[in-house]
């Protein structure tokens, strides 16, 4: 579905992406692991035409995306959730899941369907998304980008400074999208936290993607999450 | 006249000024507030909205008040449409890179003035107002028999002016409403603040840009067109109204709305008050040395919020 093809990209002059190569099919969820600095991010933004490729190409069901305008990416339904959520901070909670509904049109019926998979943000629909807590703020960014209504999700460490609770009713969103048909990819420093559900698993290392394996063949030979994680 | 009159005078055309400032202010306040622009033609296009206010007044003819409405609507949209071009030809060219952009806007400046020049020429020139009944105010003053009405001379205003003052209220309600209510208001908001999540989205941050910049240059076009029946249009006058928006939004806070509303009201209120008491130039001096004091004390403007 969304497939990267020897992806080149960085900020200016400096080169991150080298050859990246991967692929995110309907209804799995690939998980992209690496260090610190190894790309990732990079690689959400690369596919969300927020940092500029400068060779290979992005498609998405065969059609090739890497051109466009960066506010074309979401009406080709795909869905960010981007590191550190980064809400419209001074806008109100129902504000900004009115932004993800500028692009899929959903209106009420969307609106009402994203807010009752967080029923906590449904008493706070007038506060100022800056002020939630950490976690009604995950499920605020979760939420926005569900109300696009995408084919494709892309969601970097959701379960950055999160407690065990809510860990699982982000992880739980994220299987019943994989299960409504979404291609998923979730980037996550945890591994022990998402390792279950993953489909697959591309690792990242220095701008390069390495393997991609079945996560099933993970659970039993920890040793390539040593090599690239350093657990 | 006593002190009383006097002062009601002073508050009228206080008000006047204050409400054309505000339209000014508050278009180089949302153009800074979305595109961190410092927009310095800024005065160039409220100059450019009286003059094409006159230009269609002698174009159109007839009746003042038919030609005055044509005026209120072309001149804002012809400037507002020249400053969309500006900003896709120029400022989005140059990546809105806070140095360069002043000194193309600088630039922005100059052909718009010379241009002026070169085309409709030296002359301050007058548009006719649209109507202006002159009436005058009454006053009380103690007397044996207790306090009495009467109507000192020179205390008196125009329908005109009042028009001026209540056409800005209107103009100022609706843009808040724009801004919070729909949604192009939304989508403005959100590429203020943070232009790649707007991007993400599907707001298209480019064409929001070029509208704001257009909208921002109407502001002050339309606050033009409504001066120009009192004040007459000249190519050169464009400097002060500039000079004293910026002393507005650094007060009210670049970038806020509500900040740069209250601070246009008191500074053009306390203008015309301080201008009919002492001295015009008075004003000048207590109103700069106020900026000095804000930028000292409270760099982020009395209703800003500090850096991030
Ligand atoms: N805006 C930027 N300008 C220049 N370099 C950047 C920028 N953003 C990231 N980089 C560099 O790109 C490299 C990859 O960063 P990226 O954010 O993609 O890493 P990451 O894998 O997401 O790391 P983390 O796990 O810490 O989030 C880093 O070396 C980083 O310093
Ligand atoms: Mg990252």
């Amino acid at each position: 579905m969304l497939v990267l093809d020897k992806i080149n990209a960085g900020y200016g002059s400096a080169q991150i992406l080298r050859d990246v190569s991967l692929e995110a099919k309907p209804g799995e969820i690939l998980c992209l692991f690496g260090r610190n600095g190894a790309g990732k991010t990079t690689i959400m933004k690369a596919i969300m035409g927020l940092v500029r490729t400068t060779a290979g190409v992005i498609t998405l069901g065969g059609q090739n995306i890497s051109r466009l305008r960066a506010d074309q990416i979401p009406k080709c339904g795909i869905g960010y959730i981007p590191q550190g959520r980064r809400l419209f901070s001074e806008l109100t909670v129902e504000e900004n899941i009115e932004a993800g509904l500028l692009v899929s049109n959903g209106g009420q019926v969307v609106k009402q369907r994203v807010l009752d998979m967080f029923p906590p943000l449904k008493s706070r629909l007038d506060q100022q998304a800056g002020t939630l807590s950490g976690g009604e703020q995950q499920m605020l960014a979760t939420a926005r980008a569900l109300a696009i209504e995408p084919k494709v999700l892309l969601l970097d460490e959701p379960t950055e400074g999160l407690q065990p609770s809510m860990i699982e009713q982000i992880r739980n969103v994220v299987v019943q999208m994989r299960d409504e048909g979404v291609a998923v990819i979730l980037v996550e420093q945890r591994v022990d936290a998402v390792l279950s559900i993953a489909n697959r698993v591309t690792f990242i290392e220095n701008g390069y993607s390495r393997e991609t394996l079945n996560a099933s063949v993970l659970n039993s030979d920890k040793s390539l999450l040593d090599k690239y994680v350093g657990v | 006249m006593e002190f009383g009159p006097n002062l009601i005078i002073a508050l009228i055309e206080g008000s006047v000024q204050a409400a054309v400032l505000t339209l000014i202010a508050v278009g180089l306040s949302l153009v800074f507030g979305v595109m961190r622009v410092v927009n310095v033609a800024h005065g160039e296009f409220f100059m450019l909205g009286a003059v094409l206010a006159w230009a269609v007044a002698s174009f159109v003819g007839g009746h003042p008040a038919v030609s005055f409405i044509l005026a209120l609507i072309i001149a804002p949209l012809l400037v507002g449409i020249l400053a969309a071009a500006a900003d896709i030809l120029i400022l989005k060219r140059i990546n809105y890179d806070p140095e360069n952009t002043i000194v193309a806007t600088i630039g922005i400046l100059y052909i718009i003035q010379q241009m002026t020049l070169i085309t409709y020429g030296p002359d301050a020139r007058p548009v006719e107002p649209p109507f202006n009944h002159r009436f005058s105010i009454p006053w009380f003053e103690y007397t044996e028999q207790g306090y009495s009405m009467y109507w000192p001379w020179g205390l008196g205003t125009t329908s005109y002016k009042l028009f001026v003052v209540a056409a800005a209220v209107a103009v100022i309600v609706l843009l808040w409403l724009a801004i919070s209510r729909t949604k192009a208001g939304l989508m403005m908001r959100a590429t203020q603040l943070d232009r790649d999540m707007a991007q993400s989205f599907g707001i298209p941050v480019d064409r929001v840009n070029a509208i704001v910049f257009g909208v921002g240059a109407a502001l002050a076009a339309l606050g033009a067109v409504l001066i120009v029946p009192i004040q007459q249009a000249h190519y050169l006058m464009g400097g002060e109204p500039l000079l004293l928006a910026f002393i507005v939004v650094i007060i009210g806070g670049l970038g806020s709305l509500p900040g740069t509303i209250v601070a246009a009201v008191f500074i053009g209120l306390s203008d015309g008050i301080i201008s009919i008491f002492f001295a015009p130039t008075l004003a000048k001096i207590l109103s700069t040395l106020l900026v000095a004091f804000v930028l000292i004390f409270r760099p982020q403007g009395l209703f800003g919020k500090a850096v991030r």
